[in-house]
């Protein structure tokens, strides 16, 4: 018999030990093997993978107006989120990159047009009051982006509104004029679908593309970092929706393809929707959340004063997300 | 095709959710099953399978031959322990198993004339089971023999085999369903056996089948085991056994998973496989019944893996129950400088443990080693409700739920989202990005529900 091991002392053999002499056999709870490429960190740079279509888009369209923004969120939530977790007194989590994930979602949101004091303002209200208060990445009930969004939209009104897209200048003309959804709801205008489709026409900065969107989204799909049934849920319930509308009133499809390609449903649906943390755990949950946030998103769009809805809706279908839970609890196998 | 039909089958060959972990087969499962010879001293537990422990029935000092009875079970469910070995019994003492229970266990050293334990591996690996006189061998008698023998399951629970196969006017048996699927990683004694003894298995299983009266006689393997189907489908020429090749997936093992695979029936909550007229027994246990019935020798040697990238020369080996799990690790070269986790089991759903001089025991159906490449130490992040666990969960709970309510000590949320349906087969925890060991605060939520309904 070999002498790699010794009865009475099990845990030396043959060299298995570190600097100090200390055994380095481990005991621990089965399972004992993880799957290595699953890990918090990729799911988030696999999303910020998922952007960067999206961010080349808004480059190009915007130029220095969408590299400013994105510089000021970034940074800006780098920082709060640094500075709020200081404050909790709990260990630095800037590592896992959803600080990062978060300023660009933000940065995407807003209009090129938009101060930097917008911009930091929301940064520190996203990460701040959306996330870290409530006990940091996992633990919040709201998309903490669109927490920081919706304060900035409700606290310079003026300098988000529907002008403050109008007095852009950029690389392409057509992103000076009005953007898609408020020229149609106010005027009555519509647009080249390619033009949509594309994202050759004004808005935030990285709403304009459905195919940067799309591009990403299924990336992001493909990869399962997002779950598929919140953004087919959404595009569902929209194009059932916008379908009826424009029929009913006979917009011969025009209405349908504004409100797919124009605005920010694309985006919301595969970026800011499918944020892991604020909806729901099981498929079942997933669709009810997808479909009611389609079904919010076009009575905002159809029947409030705002031209776009995905802020709000995702934000209500947020809430709502812990009541989904409880009511899509699945029934274990041999019960169902 | 095959995703949706199992070929001849009511089920489908696959069951909901599971995982696709590297099953590392390769390390081992080329080597063809060796034998060990007889150790100088064995360490028999009375306790190593599931249920009432056996009566100790032999006292220090005593001769006993191979294959003599040294621990009577007595309570239904409980199971006999013989001699893998002739000698003298040295003392009764406790000892530590790998799942971290300390038993009492008798100690006997090697004495005497032995039966050389490559004759017991020739006889089991040989080509003249028999496949059609199985009927000169009566039902009731095979569950005596099967009682008497001590076997119990060897894939790993280690369930008494005759509890199984005692007749039941309530619940009858319409398939015994033979599991070969092995689908833990790393193990490889099943496959091996399947591939060298086929023809015991299937002696094994006919036997079975008569003892309950199966209508149907099912041996279940996975996919990547292609020469091991081939090596059935040899050896079950001209009988009534069907041979299921399911989906590789872990689980595919788990009675529950396999049972929906093949037959597409679910066993209802807290019940058994005869709920649903099955029995279910692994491969390894047939050929050991083989053995009990027609050559009337008891359970005293088992086939076990010893794999991972821990151990110097992977290998399949043919141990007498009893012998130290270090002698086992020393037959197969040590362990590597690297070494990091000794796992009693597969990777998925075994137990590491320190102690070597630990037995095999019954149930052991391997050995893995793993090294710090392979094993994540990871710091625990917190969850983000990716809902990875509830795609991965085969029993389909939601796993994040169940731990952390088992956390923050809310038994109630617990049972309210089925805590006890869990199996702890592991898939949440391999999946989970977070690192979060889920399956080890189930664990602990499920002592925690039972606490809580008996306040």
């Amino acid at each position: 018999m070999s002498d790699t091991t010794k009865t009475q002392e099990p845990m030396t053999p043959s060299g298995s030990t570190d600097e100090r002499g200390a055994a380095l056999i481990h005991v621990a709870p089965s399972p004992h093997i993880k799957d290595a490429a699953a890990h918090t960190q990729r799911i988030m740079t696999d999303v910020i993978l998922a952007l960067l279509p999206i961010i080349a888009l808004s480059i190009y369209l915007f130029e220095v107006y969408a590299i400013k923004q994105l510089s000021i969120c970034v940074v800006a939530c780098m920082g709060s989120e640094f500075l709020f977790v200081k404050m909790r007194g709990k260990s630095l989590t800037l590592k896992d990159c959803s600080a990062v994930v978060t300023g660009i979602i933000i940065a995407l949101s807003l209009p090129g047009s938009a101060p930097w004091f917008v911009g930091v303002l929301a940064s520190v209200v996203a990460i701040g009051i959306g996330k870290i208060i409530f006990g940091g990445l996992g633990m919040n009930i709201f998309n903490p982006a669109m927490v920081g969004r919706a304060f900035v939209m409700i606290a310079f009104a003026q300098l988000l509104g529907a002008a403050s897209y109008e007095n852009v200048t950029g690389l392409v003309d057509a992103v000076s004029g009005a953007t898609p959804l408020s020229a149609l709801k106010f005027n009555g205008v519509s647009m080249e679908t390619a033009a949509l489709f594309w994202g050759m026409t004004n808005g935030s900065l990285g709403e304009t593309s459905s195919a940067a969107c799309l591009l990403g989204g299924l990336f992001l799909v493909f990869r399962k970092t997002a779950s598929w049934q919140i953004p087919a849920g959404i595009l569902l319930s929209v194009v059932l929706i916008a379908g009826i509308t424009d029929i009913a009133g006979s917009h011969s499809g025009l209405l349908l393809v504004h409100h797919l390609f124009g605005g920010a449903l694309m985006f919301g649906a595969f970026f800011i929707a499918t944020d892991p943390v604020t909806s729901p755990l099981t498929p079942r949950g997933k669709w009810i959340f997808g479909l009611g946030t389609g079904f919010l998103i076009m009575i905002i769009r159809l029947f409030s004063g705002y031209p776009e809805g995905v802020m709000f809706a995702v934000l209500m279908m947020n809430a709502v997300t812990p009541l989904i839970n409880r009511w899509t609890n699945p029934l274990p196998m041999g019960e169902a | 095709m095959r995703l949706f039909k199992l070929k001849g089958f009511p089920g489908t060959g696959n069951f909901r959710h599971g995982i696709h972990p590297p099953d590392n087969k390769a390390l081992s499962d080329e080597s063809k099953v060796e034998v060990m010879e007889t150790p100088e001293a064995v360490t028999l537990p009375l306790l190593q399978h599931l249920g009432v422990p056996c009566k100790q029935i032999v006292k220090p000092g005593q001769t006993v031959r191979y294959g003599e009875m040294i621990g009577a079970g007595e309570a239904f469910v409980s199971a006999s322990l013989h001699s893998p070995i002739a000698g003298k019994v040295k003392r009764v003492n406790v000892v530590t198993l790998p799942n971290g229970r300390h038993l009492p266990a008798i100690t006997i050293h090697a004495d005497g004339d032995q039966i050389p334990p490559q004759k017991l591996w020739d006889e089991m690996r040989s080509k003249d089971w028999p496949r059609d006189c199985i009927s000169i061998y009566d039902p009731l008698t095979i569950v005596k023999i099967i009682h008497d023998s001590g076997i119990v399951g060897l894939g790993g629970a280690a369930f008494p085999t005759h509890v199984k196969v005692t007749p039941n006017d309530t619940r009858m048996i319409d398939t015994l369903m033979i599991n070969g699927c092995e689908c833990e990683p790393y193990l490889t004694c099943d496959y091996r056996l399947m591939k060298e003894a086929a023809r015991a298995i299937v002696a094994g299983a006919l036997l079975t089948g008569r003892a309950v009266s199966a209508k149907e006689i099912v041996i279940c393997v996975e996919d990547n085991k292609p020469d091991a189907v081939k090596k059935l489908t040899e050896a079950t020429e001209q009988t009534v056994i069907k041979i299921a090749v399911l989906k590789t997936k872990y689980p595919q093992g788990s009675e529950k998973q396999l049972i929906k695979s093949v037959l597409g029936l679910e066993i209802p909550l807290g019940g058994l496989p005869s709920d649903v007229g099955v029995a279910m027994s692994n491969v390894g246990t047939m050929a050991t019944v083989a053995r009990g019935v027609i050559k009337e020798t008891p359970l005293t040697h088992r086939v076990i893996s010893v794999s991972g990238r821990g151990i110097n020369t992977p290998k399949n080996i043919f141990v007498p129950i009893g012998i130290s799990i270090e002698a086992v690790i020393n037959f197969c070269g040590g362990i590597t400088k690297n070494a990091a986790r000794i796992i009693a089991g597969g990777p998925m759903m075994g137990f590491s443990f320190s102690d070597l001089s630990a037995p095999v025991t019954k149930g052991t159906s391997g050995i893995t080693v793993l090294t710090h490449d392979e094993i994540s130490d990871e710091k625990e992040t917190p969850c983000i409700r990716c809902g990875r666990c509830v795609d991965a969960c085969p029993m389909n709970l939601v796993p994040t739920r169940l731990a952390l309510a088992a956390r923050y000590n809310n038994p109630s949320i617990a049972s309210q989202y089925h805590i006890h349906a869990c199996f702890e087969c592991g898939c949440c925890s391999y999946v989970c990005p977070a690192k979060i060991n889920l399956v080890q605060l189930i664990r602990t939520g499920k002592t925690l529900v039972a606490a809580w309904a008996n306040r």
